[in-house]
Parts: C-alpha cells; structure tokens; sequence
C-alpha cells in the first residue's frame, strides 16, 4: 500500500476504517419555490444515514424542507477550468442574448 | 507529496471521473497555472477545489482549516463540562444546542478540509496524536457556572473578530463554512452575555462569580488572536493569498475596544492595570500579554491539554463499534438489495 496517509495512524488490521463510511454531497432547498443547493458534506455508512446526518449537521435552525444527498463519488464533473473547452460552445453564440439585438427606444414593452 | 486518492480533492472518490476535462499537463506549464491562480486571488475571486493551486497554499489551507475543526471539536469539552449541572432547564437546552453547534462547526470544517484532499480519518489521528494542534484557549477548565457565560461572551466574542474576516478568504469552501459558522457565533456570544447579566443581578456571590471567570479568561482571549505580528512569521504568505485578512495585532486591538464598553454595561473589571482609552490612537491602550504562559500551553503543558486529548480520544475509541456495526448493516442492506 503507497498511500501515505494511511501509514503509521494506529488503526488495527481488520477494522474498517472511518472513512470507508462513503462521502455524500448535501443539497438542501431552503424553503418552497428555490432549487436544492449545494451546502457541503459528510460521511455516513448509507444514503438512509447520510439523511439523517445532513438534517442534524445542515438544518439546526430550519434552514430547509427537502434535503438530497448524493455519493460524492456518483457526481460526474465538468473540469474546473473557465476556459475549458467544454465551454466553448456558448462563449461564441452572443445572439442567444436579449442584448444582441438593437430596437428603437420608441418601440413599448420589448 | 503523498500517494494516490489521498491529497487530490479531483482524484476519484469525490467528483466521480471528469467527462470533459484535459489531462494534467495536456494544455498548459507551472507557471501559466500559477499566474491563473495569482490572477484569481488579485481579482478577489474564489479558488475552487478542483482549481490548480501551489503545493504551499494547499498544505496552508489544510492546516489552518484542520485546526480551526480540532478547536471546534475540542471546543465542545469546556462547556460540556456544565451541561449535567446547568441551574435550569431553560440554561441546559442552550447549552446543549450551543455544544450542538460546536461539533457541527468542527464537521462543516472537516468537510471543507476534505475537498483539499485530506481524509477525514487522517485528521482525526492527527488530532488524538497530537501531530496538530487546536486553539490554546480550550486548555483552561471551566470552574463554575459562570465561566459558561464568559466563554460566551469573551472566547465566542474573540472567536467572532477572528472569523468574520475568514467569510472572504480566498477558498471558496472555507469561506463558505465560515459564513455558515459567524451566523451561529452570534447566538453563543449573545447567550454567555445574557447569561452573565443575570448573574450580575444575582447575588454578591454570584457578581464574584463573573469577575474571577472574567479574570481568568481574560488574557487567554487575548491570546486567541496568535503571537504579535512581530512574530508571526506566516501572516504575511497568508495576507497575500488572502486566506488572512487582517493581522494578529489588529484584530486583537478591534476585540479589546469591542469588548471594554460591554465589559462596562455588565459592571465587571477586565484585569488589566494599564487598559485606558488613547484619545491620540482612537483605541484603548492594553498590557503586555505573557506570551510564555502562551508557548506553554501551546507546547502541552496547559492545565487541561492531556485530559482534552484523553477525552477525544475515548470517545474515538469507543466509537469505533458502532462505525463498524453501521458499515456492516449498510453492506448487508446492499448485498440483500442486489
């Protein structure tokens, strides 16, 4: 094994680890009308406890009324980059915006 | 620096795989990265978990952030120390949801270290192996009743000067936690002081009460704020990645004038001799901290250290069933599920 923060921290052979609890994403709606939004983390053994968890830790002082927890590890990412390519493809289109287009200040409501 | 999965917040086992993304070194050298990343923090933007970042700001943020969640942690015990023997109901509801805090303020921290990379499991070691540190302060016992509310108002009051600054600090996750925290502060600090007000109105025994834990936890407050900036070596890294915003000194100062006025309202003597308003300077004047006592402390030799370290490490230990009995149950659903 190379890891090296895993060396020389005492744990005993055979017991599993905590952190074999797996890491869940948080995402909380703070009350109805708004998204779920993404709040932080935590480790639980299931999704069950996970809830659990995120309703103890994020919502003390009714901060939400739906809660989603997600495995970290089940979150495909786009690269963190603001030039990635990725990106690109809405960096060039300026006409998707209301701005592109120019009309007489005389003309109402438009 | 260490091994695979365990320092990269981008590794597998926190953001799944990237389906987009380049692979390191496929578009760009060190130093168009380091610009990108000094141009951020210029900017007064956020530097994201996944974002490029110098070795030294990592290894800086993981060590400020684990010792801020050990102190939250390890926070807990000076005041838990009181939640048996709280004279009402209505105190002991307080303090419990104020101990409740602390411990969620030590995950929300956690949980921002992890997106660095460091492994939650690692943390925990470091603390019950003492290879990190956590806040001086928590090291002093908690004598009577009133040392509740002057923790409150005294050690929650520093705490807040010291993290209201930290809601803009360059990374982004840290930041966030701490803008979660300083709204919760608030409630601690209001409630030692209200807690102590009644005292005051209390009985002559009960006034003596506030002014010897007044007395007590006076300097060590003071010392919450670290070694004067003469001696602080890192302030400076720290201001210019902007994961510091003030100085040691400074915030110190803006905690001793918060603090006189309130200290008048309550009608308690904050034990200094030479503590007087500076009309030149716009500040009050304030005595020499004894930074030995400070290194002391630090150093293990505080009047609680062992016995805080003890304490968390118990409780570690005697944990340890019951995440073993949760990963198994958890396995077992999964394993009947499939």
């Amino acid at each position: 094994m190379t890891d090296a923060s895993k060396e020389g921290n005492g744990r005993a052979s055979g017991t599993p680890p905590r952190s074999s609890w797996p890491l869940f994403e948080v995402f909380l709606r703070g009350k109805r009308g708004l998204n779920h939004v993404h709040v932080g983390s935590l480790h639980a053994a299931d999704a069950e406890m996970a809830l659990h968890h995120a309703r103890d830790l994020y919502t003390r002082r009714n901060e939400g009324v739906s809660i989603w927890v997600v495995r970290a590890a089940d979150i495909t990412a786009s690269s963190p980059e603001e030039k990635d390519p990725f990106f690109a493809p809405s960096g060039d289109k300026v006409y998707r915006h209301p701005t592109f287009y120019e009309i007489p200040d005389s003309v109402p409501h438009i | 620096m260490t091994g695979p999965g365990s320092w990269h917040a981008a590794g597998p086992g926190r953001y799944g795989t990237d389906a987009a993304g380049p692979v390191d070194g496929e578009f760009t050298d060190t130093a168009d990265l380091e610009r990108e990343f000094e141009e951020t923090i210029a900017r007064d933007r956020r530097i994201e978990p996944r974002d490029w970042m110098p070795d030294a700001y990592r290894k800086t943020m993981i060590r400020q952030i684990a010792q801020h969640a050990h102190s939250e942690i390890i926070g807990m015990q000076p005041e838990g120390n009181w939640v048996t023997r709280a004279p009402s109901l209505r105190r002991k509801a307080i303090l419990l949801a104020k101990v409740q805090d602390e411990a969620g303020h030590g995950l929300y921290l956690y949980s921002a270290a992890e997106t660095l990379g460091a492994d939650r499991e690692d943390l925990t070691n470091r603390l019950i192996t003492g290879a990190q540190k956590y806040s001086s302060i928590f090291n002093y016992p908690t004598l009577t009743f009133a040392d509740v509310g002057v923790i409150g108002w005294l050690v929650d009051g520093a705490a807040i000067c010291n993290q209201v600054p930290l809601c803009r600090s360059s990374y982004g996750p840290y930041a966030r936690a701490m803008i979660r925290i300083c709204k919760e502060e608030s409630f601690h600090q209001r409630q030692g002081y209200e807690l102590l007000l009644t005292m005051m109105h209390g009985t002559g025994a009960q006034q003596e009460m506030v002014q010897d834990a007044t007395n007590r936890w006076w300097w060590p407050s003071l010392m919450m704020f670290g070694p004067p900036d003469a001696q602080s070596p890192n302030t400076e890294q720290s201001m210019r990645w902007r994961v510091k915003r003030h100085t040691n000194d400074e915030l110190r100062q803006r905690f001793v004038d918060m603090t006189v006025p309130q200290a008048e309202a309550l009608g308690v003597t904050l034990p200094d001799p030479r503590l007087r308003w500076n009309d030149t300077r716009g500040h009050y004047d304030f005595g020499d901290v004894d930074w030995d006592e400070f290194k002391r402390v630090v150093s293990g030799n505080g009047p609680c250290n062992a016995q805080r370290i003890a304490n968390r490490r118990a409780a570690h230990s005697g944990g340890a069933w019951v995440r073993e009995a949760a990963a198994a149950h958890a396995a077992k659903r999964t394993e009947a599920a499939a």
